[in-house]
């Protein structure tokens, strides 16, 4: 029950629970019981609005940082992911496999501003080797939703 | 020129679908809310469109056998086989069609001339009584009712059979209703079927949108196979309207006939859609789950909305329709369904356009977003409550 509440709520936070209740064939006080549970216990994180800033006149610049690391003794990154993942500019601080460790994603104002950023607070770590920043273009898609879909216009005939 | 002349009474006489009646006058319109439409709102999944692609891209243009190809007509038995627990002959029983229509159209053509009578239960979708008099037979209707939930009853059907009948159609899940035939139900049809020489023309199209319980095919059941035709397509399962796609299986004397049909008016069935197929049929169950599961939602969440407003309708089991009684404000269908279209900016289609039994009804149908659900629901809520 709980999974599909879950997957509900992540393709549209604002079902409400008497909604949810309707779609899963689910008494009201369950689903509020459930939702309430997997707010405390931490699986549901927060919600949050999809925004398309180049919708709007807000300047901003979205970069992927390839990081990599020298571990530290009995930490292994943790320490340093806790280091950079407490910049309020850092959306996203993911530990990977392969070439490099840390991808670390922020957005800024300007690219000087995100270039400042790895130049003064990133690299200076003394853990951090080397940093590869690439800049992103253009949003196609993000967290599963499109950021170019044509206005919802429905094209379907009506045959039968 | 006196066009008048020269066409054909029947087909001048033949009515053109209802359907489109208020789905026409609501495009001329703006900001209508509309629950009319008898198609997925899913696209094709990416990795059957892509098949297609590809054997564009390898130059599949040809046409293929007439049949269809045999790897998609081994497929197709594959998965009955898979579902619904029954097996065709991939050689001899079973043709690619150009949709589910034009399987129900070589069908009706094969078996029907002057004088014979085909049985056809309604609400239903609109076809099968045009297409039985274009075949100079004639269309004997039974009315289900609410009260059955819309079933064909094993007396009904037994007091609509005489001598000149030579098939019953059979369209369950229904269009517009939403009703089924459980496994019980269709053994009490078989029943009364078993000693005439009456061919059932089953039209599946919905097999994949049932809710609560799995589809039955009808050729299932004990010595109904040799008396069945199954009609049904990718359109609605997988999300492949566009694609105009479907198949028949039948008993090979039959379908060497049929083939015959399909072979001067269409040659055979669009490649492209075919490849796509074969890919939906290989790898797209997953694919059917997830948007049958999401219906299932919206069917639950429409039944309870409407309830709620106070209209009343009995649980729809399968396809993707709601079919409200709307009897109780006093109106006919059409009066309803237009009033609700021009006052308050919502369309449905009057249940009338689904042949008798329909008036007093209208079909709802949820292949649309819970937010676009929400938002009609709250325009008929408006509209009911303004009675």
């Amino acid at each position: 029950m709980k999974s599909e509440i879950l997957k509900l709520l992540e393709n549209d936070a604002k079902l409400s629970p008497a909604q949810i209740s309707v779609m899963l064939d689910l008494p009201l006080d369950e689903v509020t019981a459930a939702i309430t549970e997997l707010e405390s216990n931490g699986t549901i994180l927060g919600y949050k609005a999809i925004v398309d800033w180049e919708k709007t006149e807000r300047e901003s610049v979205t970069a992927m940082i390839d990081v990599k690391l020298t571990p530290q003794k009995d930490k292994g990154f943790d320490r340093v992911a806790e280091k950079i993942y407490n910049y309020p500019e850092v959306k996203s601080v993911y530990l990977m496999s392969g070439a490099y460790d840390l991808s670390v994603l922020i957005e800024g104002k300007t690219m000087k501003e995100v270039a400042f950023f790895v130049s003064q607070k990133l690299a200076p770590i003394d853990e951090v080797i080397s940093t590869a920043t690439h800049f992103v273009l253009h949003k196609y898609k993000d967290t599963g939703v499109l950021y170019d879909a044509t206005l919802d216009i429905d094209e379907r005939g009506n045959c039968n | 020129m006196d066009y008048g002349k020269l066409l054909s009474k029947t087909v001048v006489n033949t009515e053109k679908s209802g359907i489109r009646k208020f789905f026409d006058i609501m495009e001329t319109m703006n900001d209508v809310v509309g629950l009319t439409v008898g198609q997925p709102d899913f696209v094709t999944p990416w990795h059957i469109r892509e098949a297609g692609i590809e054997s564009l891209e390898k130059g599949k243009t040809y046409y293929t056998s007439n049949a269809g190809t045999m790897e998609l007509r081994v497929e197709i038995d594959k998965y009955l086989t898979r579902r619904f627990g029954i097996s065709y002959d991939p050689e001899k029983e079973v043709i690619v069609t150009v949709g589910g229509s034009e399987a129900i159209d070589i069908a009706i053509r094969a078996i029907i001339e002057a004088g014979d009578e085909v049985i056809i239960p309604t609400p239903s979708f609109v076809c099968y009584a045009p297409i039985t008099r274009m075949a100079g037979g004639t269309p004997v209707i039974v009315e289900t009712t609410y009260k059955d939930k819309f079933k064909l009853t094993p007396e009904a059907l037994k007091a609509a059979i005489t001598p000149r009948t030579k098939m019953l159609v059979l369209p369950y899940p229904n269009n517009p209703t939403g009703a089924i035939m459980t496994k019980e139900e269709l053994e009490g049809i078989a029943e009364v079927l078993r000693d005439t020489n009456v061919l059932v023309l089953s039209d599946e199209i919905y097999a994949e949108m049932t809710y609560g319980r799995d589809h039955c095919s009808i050729a299932s059941i004990e010595g109904m196979k040799e008396r069945t035709i199954i009609v049904s397509g990718f359109s609605k399962a997988y999300a492949m309207t566009g694609w105009r796609l479907g198949y028949l299986c039948a008993p090979a004397p039959l379908t060497e006939q049929m083939l015959k049909i399909h072979q001067y008016c269409i040659m055979s069935a669009p490649t492209t859609a075919q490849f796509a197929a074969i890919e939906a049929m290989k790898n797209g169950d997953d694919d059917v789950r997830m948007m049958v599961d999401e219906y299932n939602r919206r069917r639950r969440y429409i039944y309870n909305g409407l309830k709620g407003i106070g209209i009343e309708s009995f649980e729809p089991e399968g396809a993707f329709y709601i079919f409200p009684n709307i009897g109780q404000f006093g109106m006919s269908s059409d009066d309803f369904c237009a009033k609700l279209l021009y006052d308050y900016k919502c369309a449905i289609v009057p249940g009338n356009a689904f042949g008798a039994g329909g008036e007093g009804f209208a079909r709802i149908s949820y292949a649309y977003s819970i937010k676009h659900i929400t938002q009609a629901l709250e325009r008929i809520e408006a509209f009911v409550k303004s009675l």
